[in-house]
Parts: C-alpha cells; structure tokens; sequence
C-alpha cells in the first residue's frame, strides 16, 4: 500500500507493506534512526515520537495508521543548529548516559512543556512514566525538563513547531 | 533537587582551564541528543540481509526431526541453517567464558525455553520472522529441572549428557575461609542468628538488545562485525579461536550501545549465527534479538538460594559469618568471571567488618534455564555478598533489638587496619568507613528519622529505614590471578599528541553510556595538561585501539584509567627531555605546571606542551637519542583491585491496606576515591539506585514448574518508572586508592551492590510490628501482605 505522511516537515509518500510498524518505516525507510526500538509491548517508550502532535509509542503504530497525518521524530527537534531547550537541558543535567532512550524522552517532554510550561517535579514524573530509562534512575531527566522550562521562561525559544527544519529535511530521504 | 554537587571544582572554565577534573558536560551528548548516535541496529549496509533465529518453546526436549523445507521456499529466504548444518563445519558448539561449552544452534537436545535452534536468512526482518514459523521442529519433551534444589536429587533428569560421563547436574563446588576456625568462634559466640535468604534470577535488560552486524569480505577474508558488546578485543579473540578466522582479520566495532550491564560481557549464539550466516551468504547480515529474546535466553544475574549465619557477643561484637549458598547456572555454565573465581567475588561476603572467622561453602547446579549468572552490574557476584552479609547483620540488630546503625558501626574495619586482609584473604586498599556512614546518617536526619517512625508505630503506620554499608571489590585483575579463557586482565593505552598540541587517546574499553569520550580526555588533560576538549577518545573498534579486557566489573577507571594516566606520563617524560633541549636546561631543572614545563627559579623560560608537540614533530634536531613524534603506548596490569565503599540509607512508606511501599527518601554516600567528573559519578550512583529498588522490590524472572519463563516482556518482568523512585539523596567521602595512579577507585555498580539490602532492610523494619525479621525480594504487595500475616516466603 501506498502512504503518505508529513515527517519533520516534508512530505513523504512510500510504497510499504500494510502490516509496517511506524518504528520501522522511520527507521528503515526514512533512515530515522534517531528514533530506537526497545521492547514491542509499548513498555519502555524508547520509540515516542510525535504523530499529530501527540506523543505515541511508534512500536504499536501501524505506518498506515500515519497515512495523512503529521510526524515528528527527534531529528525534528532542533531547529537546524539551534537545540530545543530540552535537548539543550538533557546535555546540561546529564539527562542521558546511553542515549538509548533519550530520544523518546525527549519527544515526550517536548509534548509536555508545550502544555504545561512549568511542570511540577510529581508531573514531569507522570509525564515520562510510560518510558523506561535503565541508567540515569530518573532525576537527571527530571531535572532536564525542569532547566528547558525554567530556560524557555526566561525567553529561550522553544521550538515547538515542524517547520523550518531545513536539516533534517536533507536527510529525510 | 538537592544533590547537584557545588563543592567540587568545574572542569573547564576560565578559573581553571586546563585543569581535567571535575564537572563536565559529556562530549558524547551532542550527537546523542541529536538522534545521531549510531547504535548497531542503526547500521545499514548496501545488500545487507536479515537474521531470526527460532527458539525452542520447551525446557527439556530431545529433538527428534528439524524440517526447513517450507522455510526454505519462502520467497524471501536466502538461508536456512540448522544445528545439523553448523555441526557439519565443527560450529554447533562454542566455548562459554567460564570453560564450559554452550550449543550454537542444538543439535541433540533443547535445555532452555528459549534455546537457539535454527536461523533464517532473509531479505527483510519481517520475511524472516515469517519464516520462522514454517520450520517445523518435532520434539520428545523430557523432564525438565527447575528447581536449583532439586537439581542434584536422586533421579533428576541429567541436563549435561553431552559432556562426556556426566551423569548429574553438579557444576562445581567452591570454598573459602577456614571452616574450622569459624566453627569455634561460632561455638564461643553468645549469639548465633541463622537465616534462609534467596536472591532471585533478575535480568539487566538495557534498553537496546543484544545484536550485531557481520560483514564477511570473502576476497579479502576479512570480517568486520558491529555488536553490542562490553568487551570487543575479548571477543574478536574467542571469534578467532571458535570461528577459526584468523584474528587479524577480524575487526569488532562496538559503537554506540545502549546500556550493557553485564547482558553485553557474554558471547551469544546469535552473535555467531550473524557470523555464519555472513560466512555462507556472502552478504552482510543483521541480527537484532527482541525483547523477550533478551529476557528469555540472554544473561540473566543472580538465582542464589543462600543459608546466611552470623555468631556475635550479647553487646552486639560480630565474631564471624559463614554461608552455604546454592547457585544455579542455568543450562551452560557460560557466566563471565575471572578463571579462577567460580563464585566470582562472592569471597568479600565478611563485607566491611573486622571479625574473627568466616568460611563459605557453594555448590553451584545446572538447570534447564538460561546461562549467564554474572551480569547486571554485580561486580562479579558481590552484590549477593553485599546482600548476604547486610541482611544478615540487620537480623543480627533484630535479634539484640541494638539499632542497625550502631551494630554497624561497632564492627567497621578502622582506618588504621588499612591495608585489611579480610578473613576470606581479600586485601581491602584502603577505607575510612566511619566518616561514611555518619554522613549519610548525617543527611538522612537519622534520630529524627527514628523519632518519626516511633510516632508513626505509635499510630499503626508503617514506615521503615534501611541502612546497608558496602564495601566493593572492582577493577579486575591483577593478570597473575585473574584471567578470562586465558586473557589475563590488563588493559592497554595509546596516546598521540598530534604537532598542533591536539592529541588522540585510544582505549580498550568500550562506553556503554558510562562516558568514557569525557573522563578518560579529563583524565589525560590533568596529566598532560591539554584541555579535555582538546583529547579526542577512540574506543570500541578493534582496529584501532590497542588489546584489554574490556569494560565490566567497575573496571573501566580502575584499569583502564591508570593506563591513561600511565600513558599520559610516560608522554609527558619524553616532552619533559624535549622540553629541556628547547629551554637548554637540564631535565632536573624543569618544573612542570599543568600544561607547561619552565625552568625552575626562572619562570620566564618555559614551553607549553603545545609547542613542544611542535617541536617533536618539527624541523631541527631532538636532544641525543630520542626519536620525532609525541606518543606513547602502556599495558596497565593492576596490582590488586581497587575497594570503593558506600553507606546507603533508604525510608520506606508501606500502605497497610494494600502493602504497597513507597520509597520515600534513598541517601546514598559514596567513596569511590578520587573523583574525576562528579556529574558523572552521579549519574553512576543514581542509574544503580533504580536498579536496586528495581530487584528489591519488582523485579524476577520466574518460571513455572515446566520451565516456561514467566518474565518474558516487559509487561511480565517489572523495571522502576519514574513514579516508583524518589529523588536520589547523594554525598562522598574521597579515599583515594593507594596503588592506583590517581587514586581513583571506580564507581559504576556501588549503587547496584549497596541498594537492594537498603531497601529490603527498610521494608523488614517497617514490618517489625508484625515480628517480621526477614521477607525476600522481590518485595511485590502480595508479597509484603504475605509478611504481614506471618506468611512471608522464599520467591521460589
């Protein structure tokens, strides 16, 4: 079958099989790697990355169920060489160690500043508590999200938008 | 948020550039953030193929017939390879890192849920996976053995018969200590506490799976593999010795890899499958497991049944511990320990007191369940040891109704006895315990604690503390004792100052998220004086770093690091000489400063380590006798491990309507020597937490009475979210390692040792009311509200 979807931006249209996961069709055939697999139960959240501006677990998303709508993965988060403010806090807290699930950590915090741009410590828990970090024990990543709100407060611009990514356009092949 | 540590120094900023230690933001992130990092799943090569493998459902079962054909006439399918087929090339059978032997593919028998026992080759993930469930495999299904204290009964079924005249489950015995001598004090002791005390199969499951990616050049004969190893120069070893390629031309790269563990120290049957498979398709192919593959056959850590005991005077004086432990290894004794440590390090289990006599007896059994057993941030077994010895102690504060901390502190070893031979023949390095525990009972708020927990009693609430002191035994070796298959445990170094002052350091030991890219550039720069951000640091590819042992244990910084301290000298010696022709003085009279030497009395006259790295490579002549360039190469061979040590103390809320706990409040003090990048170590510290809460309250991979594995996703086997963890309460104490060049001790798995007896030591206390002196883990609600009503019981 035939789909077609928005991913950071620019459209893309693939010819893919109908049982596709949304992980492996980023992955695979956008070479979004960026994006990690972890678990196949919606578990772990390591492949969160936005459809409609809602995060979801891209491991128990069909592609075809992205057919029509809007992507954004965490190549999408920056805006060319400027960093979100969270992926700027994750480098600043120690947010990450492997990096493995930080990509969907991101995405999900991203979601979650841009509804509540001063979350509590108890929310930002609540927030990412649908995704499994094995290495950090969680507070770094807490804190992450904390510095990116208090540092978009302070007039950081957040980049909550999919346009103008230019760079990860060109890789979006 | 109260732990960002403002004490210590930042590396790099103004005030004191180029200093290496301290807080430093990781090189590594930038990429990482990104979504850049390249993971061995991200590997994409032109033609490259996809591998499943088919895993047996049953525990124990002779295979009667493997038919492929179906599989074979999938379109998609290249390949199709049995247990058959690899035994043909001499392949069906790999040696394990403990000596023992695992089967690749099985040919005779199944002996584990989850057994490797065919693989498909295919043109997409999915093909082959289609493929799999079109091999039809017939089974006569056996009596499995699931119970580690079963496995040496009369009659139990012989999971080994392929070792030749096995004709039980036994594996091998083990003993330390003098047996005699503990007896007696345990005979003059006024108290003698006894306990049964399991620790259960857990499994590290870090968030990326096991997996690789094998290229084989057949004009060239060269094999390049990416995979998710801990220990690259280690396996391109046993890859040369089991594949018979030669080792020159295989190169293993471990790029980014997304956590290891311990899952990533073993070598796994489909990391060789990959390498087959390549081998006889001739195209690159990847192999990624899923997750309940992971689960179900990869490392597991733990499964000891332990008889803990423990012999004190009325005043609370511990004269001596003994143990009886029985282990289960699983179907292959595959675990990775030093050769000549069976039981790992278990040998520290007198822990970090001063006490008369100890001895320990294990038997360790086979059963029909995944290999592995060290794994999981262990520190090869200790963190059963520090289990053992710190529930036991608390059982022992129970039984003289004395308080845990003053037991504790009572029969800590005192600094003066450093260097301590304990009574098992570990020589302790160094330890000023006392300073430790006070300050983590300083942050808790100990005696106000108390006071809380007397008042909340007082009103029918349950509320818990727990202490645990640990002391760790990390950076393995020294070679002369500690070996694997043979490869003695030393790790090599290579640094080169390039002429712009700019250097590159290579390593033998491999990130799995530790961020090695920034201390080992922080380590060089404090000895080199070159600015961290100035040290490029290569790693994880065979190819272009020099041979260790890789990184396991806690010992990266302990070995590996005192190589890059080593090297760094040993450049700075040959830039002193060349310093000293540019300054025309003699060597004796320089002065080194970081970065720079001068003459001494003469601060005027100096060169900066740059301009002698130009010197080195430039035009004109070098003082007599020495060669151009700056760099060098060491082998580091420790001279004994390096003894970090903590004090952990955890308050526990239990619901007494549903026994749910809640871990309030986790202080942990940590000395891991000196401290190189503080940000670092606690992140280090905080990752381990999370786990010992993880074991001590959620986690188990249990079976059924078929041996089915129970735990086989994420939905079956419970990891911490950030909902079940609290805010990580952290501190230190700094003694430095005497024998280790820059007194550092290593750091990455205290917290993974020191948390669960802390957790499981506050929940027993919360449950004091209800006479509970011990309850094992993993402490679910069912399990606590067992407890509560004088039901508590063995997880298995």
């Amino acid at each position: 079958m035939r789909v077609t979807m928005t991913v950071n931006g620019e459209e893309v249209t693939r010819e893919i099989e109908s049982r596709l996961l949304l992980v492996h069709f980023l992955r695979d055939h956008l070479s979004l790697t960026g994006t990690h697999w972890g678990c196949d139960t919606s578990n772990c959240g390591a492949c969160t990355v936005w459809m409609d501006e809602e995060p979801v677990k891209s491991c128990t998303v069909l592609a075809a169920m992205a057919d029509g709508r809007t992507v954004r993965t965490v190549e999408g988060l920056a805006k060319g060489a400027d960093l979100d403010p969270v992926q700027e806090g994750f480098m600043q807290c120690h947010g990450l160690q492997c990096g493995f699930c930080t990509p969907g950590m991101m995405m999900t915090a991203r979601a979650l500043l841009d509804r509540n741009p001063d979350p509590s410590e108890e929310q930002i828990r609540e927030a990412i508590s649908g995704q499994i970090c094995r290495c950090t024990g969680y507070s770094s990543i807490v804190r992450s999200v904390r510095w990116a709100a208090e540092h978009e407060a302070n007039g950081c611009p957040a980049h909550g938008s999919n346009e103008d990514s230019t760079q990860v356009e060109e890789e979006v092949r | 948020m109260s732990t960002v540590d403002e004490r210590e120094p930042v590396a790099v900023d103004n005030d004191h550039k180029p200093v290496g230690y301290g807080r430093m933001l990781r090189k590594e992130d930038p990429r990482l953030v990104r979504g850049r990092g390249r993971y061995v799943d991200d590997v994409q090569l032109p033609g490259m193929l996809h591998l499943a493998i088919l895993r047996s459902p049953v525990a124990h079962a002779r295979i009667v017939s493997v038919d492929t054909s179906a599989a074979e006439a999938h379109p998609k399918v290249k390949a199709v390879v049995t247990g058959e087929a690899l035994a043909e090339k001499g392949l069906a059978w790999m040696p394990t890192l403990s000596n023992d032997v695992q089967a690749v593919l099985a040919t005779d028998k199944v002996r584990f849920q989850g057994q490797e026992v065919a693989f498909v080759v295919a043109e997409d993930h999915y093909s082959a996976r289609d493929a799999l469930e079109l091999i039809d495999v017939e089974y006569d299904l056996l009596d499995p053995v699931v119970d580690a204290r079963t496995a040496l009964a009369e009659g139990s079924p012989v999971i080994r018969d392929d070792l030749e005249g096995k004709t039980d489950n036994h594996v091998f015995d083990w003993e330390t200590g003098d047996e005699a001598a503990t007896d007696e004090v345990f005979a003059k002791a006024d108290v003698v506490v006894t306990e049964d005390i399991v620790y259960p199969r857990v499994h590290p499951s870090p968030m990326e799976t096991c997996g690789a990616v094998a290229d084989y050049d057949s004009v060239e004969g060269r094999l390049t593999l990416w995979s998710t190893t801990q220990a690259p120069h280690a396996h391109r070893t046993l890859y040369a010795m089991v594949a018979g390629l030669p080792e020159h031309k295989i190169r293993v790269i471990s790029p980014d890899i997304g956590g290891g563990f311990g899952n990533k120290v073993p070598i796994y049957p489909g990391y060789v499958c990959a390498i087959v498979a390549s081998l006889v398709v001739g195209k690159p192919v990847k192999w990624m497991e899923d997750r309940s593959e992971n689960l179900i056959s990869t490392g597991f850590a733990r499964d000891y049944v332990m008889r803990g005991e423990i012999a004190a005077t009325r005043d609370g004086r511990i004269l001596g511990i003994r143990t009886n432990v029985l282990a289960d290894h699983g179907a292959f004794n595959a675990q990775a320990a030093p050769s000549k440590y069976p039981a790992g390090f278990f040998g520290v289990f007198t822990g970090s007191y001063d006490i008369e006599a100890a001895h320990a007896k294990m038997t360790a059994v086979y059963t029909n369940k995944a290999p592995g057993g060290v794994a999981y941030a262990c520190s090869f077994r200790i963190t059963e040891a520090v289990y053992l010895v710190e529930r036991i102690v608390d059982c022992l504060a129970y039984e003289l109704e004395m308080d845990p901390a003053e037991l504790r502190s009572k029969n800590l070893i005192r600094p003066e006895q450093f260097p301590y031979t304990t009574k098992t023949g570990w020589v302790y390095d160094s330890g000023d315990y006392e300073p430790t525990l006070r300050e983590a009972l300083r942050i808790a708020g100990y005696d106000e604690l108390r006071e809380e927990q007397a008042e909340k009693r007082a009103r029918g609430e349950l509320m818990g503390i727990g202490l645990s002191f640990f002391t760790e035994a990390v950076g393995a070796g020294p070679r002369k004792n500690m070996d694997i298959l043979g490869l003695g445990m030393a790790d090599g170094c290579e640094l080169r100052v390039h002429p712009t002052g700019k250097a590159v350091v290579r390593l033998s030991v491999q990130s799995q998220g530790q961020g090695h890219e920034t201390t080992f550039a922080q380590i060089v720069a404090e000895e080199i004086g070159i600015p961290p951000e100035d040290i490029d640091v290569v790693h994880g590819d065979t190819d272009n770093t020099p041979f260790g042992l890789g990184t396991y244990g806690s010992r990266s910084t302990p070995v590996s690091g005192a190589a890059a301290a080593m090297v760094a000298r040993k450049v700075r010696d040959k830039a002193r000489i060349i310093a000293s022709g540019m300054l025309e003085a003699s060597v004796a009279d320089l002065e080194w400063t970081k970065g720079s030497f001068s003459v001494k009395g003469d601060p005027e006259r100096s060169v900066t380590i740059q301009e002698i790295a130009l010197r080195a490579h430039g035009a004109g002549d070098l003082p007599d006798g020495l060669e151009g360039a700056l760099e060098a190469q060491v082998c580091y061979n420790p001279e004994n491990l390096t003894y970090p040590h903590g004090a952990y103390v955890c308050v526990v809320d239990i619901d007494p309507g549903t026994a749910q706990v809640k871990v309030r409040r986790f202080i942990a003090v940590d000395d891991c020597g000196t401290r190189i990048n503080p940000m670092i170590i606690e992140g280090q510290v905080h990752g381990g937490l999370a786990d010992g809460v993880g074991m001590a309250l959620m986690e188990m991979i249990s079976f059924d009475e078929d041996g089915n594995c129970l735990g086989g996703s994420f939905m079956d086997y419970l990891l911490p979210t950030a909902l079940e963890v609290p805010d990580w309460e952290t501190g230190y104490t700094v003694t430095p390692s005497p024998h280790h060049p820059i007194g550092a001790k290593g750091v990455g798995e205290s917290a993974t040792v020191g948390s669960p007896p802390a957790v499981v030591n506050a929940v027993v206390d919360a449950l004091k009311p209800f006479g509970v002196r011990h309850a094992d883990m993993p402490l679910t609600p069912s399990r606590v509200w067992d407890a509560m009503r004088g039901q508590a019981r063995p997880p298995f």
